[in-house]
């Protein structure tokens, strides 16, 4: 958990966006939308795991139930 | 320097977020977000070593570890919900944000039970 998984996701976010750009030009605004949609869930597995690793470490630091 | 760690890394991140911000919104608030959960990981260390300090504290003056655990546990609810709450408000959720806090304080009162209960039965015993 450090700053390569921030640059991961910025990376693809770029990626993603750029994608879309492309599609929308070519006139498949329906694929450009999957391939945000696909973009954001993949992002969110990330984030969701970087949450879970905290909440964990907060956990056992506080003694949380 | 761990401190230089946390700085260089909120400054990428701000500088990235505002390049994603205009091509996609929704990416650039995850990207804050797995931002402040990295920073608050790489807290989460040091205050590992406060904590023991201050359990090696309170065994030496012999104060229950209980109501140190207590004390502790609300520290913890505190941190989350701060976090919890500040990325609601970062995706511009303030009535979301707002509610996470609210939360936060009933269960930090619900924590908190036990030391009133045993600083009103100390008062008790005093007037009695």
């Amino acid at each position: 958990m450090s700053i390569d998984l921030i640059l991961k996701v910025a990376g693809i976010g770029l990626l993603v966006g750029i994608c879309a750009i492309i599609l929308n030009e070519a006139g498949k605004k329906e694929q450009a939308q999957m391939v945000t949609i696909a973009g954001v869930v993949v992002v969110l597995y990330l984030v969701i795991q970087g949450i879970s690793d905290l909440f964990v470490l907060v956990k056992s630091v506080f003694n949380l139930y | 320097m761990e401190i230089a760690q946390v700085i260089g890394l909120a400054i990428i991140v701000t500088v990235l977020g505002a390049v994603l911000k205009q091509i996609k919104p929704e990416i650039a608030i995850q990207l804050s977000i797995l931002a402040g959960v990295t920073i608050f990981l790489l807290i989460m260390d040091k205050i590992r070593l406060v904590v023991d300090l201050l359990q090696k504290l309170a065994n030496q003056a012999d104060i229950s570890s209980y109501y140190l655990f207590i004390v502790l546990k609300i520290v913890g609810v505190a941190y989350l919900a701060e976090l919890g709450g500040q990325i609601c408000r970062d995706a511009g959720e303030n009535a979301l944000a707002t509610k996470v806090e609210i939360a936060a304080k009933v269960f930090v009162v619900i924590l908190a039970i036990p030391i009133i209960a045993a600083i009103m039965e100390s008062m008790m015993k005093l007037l009695a």
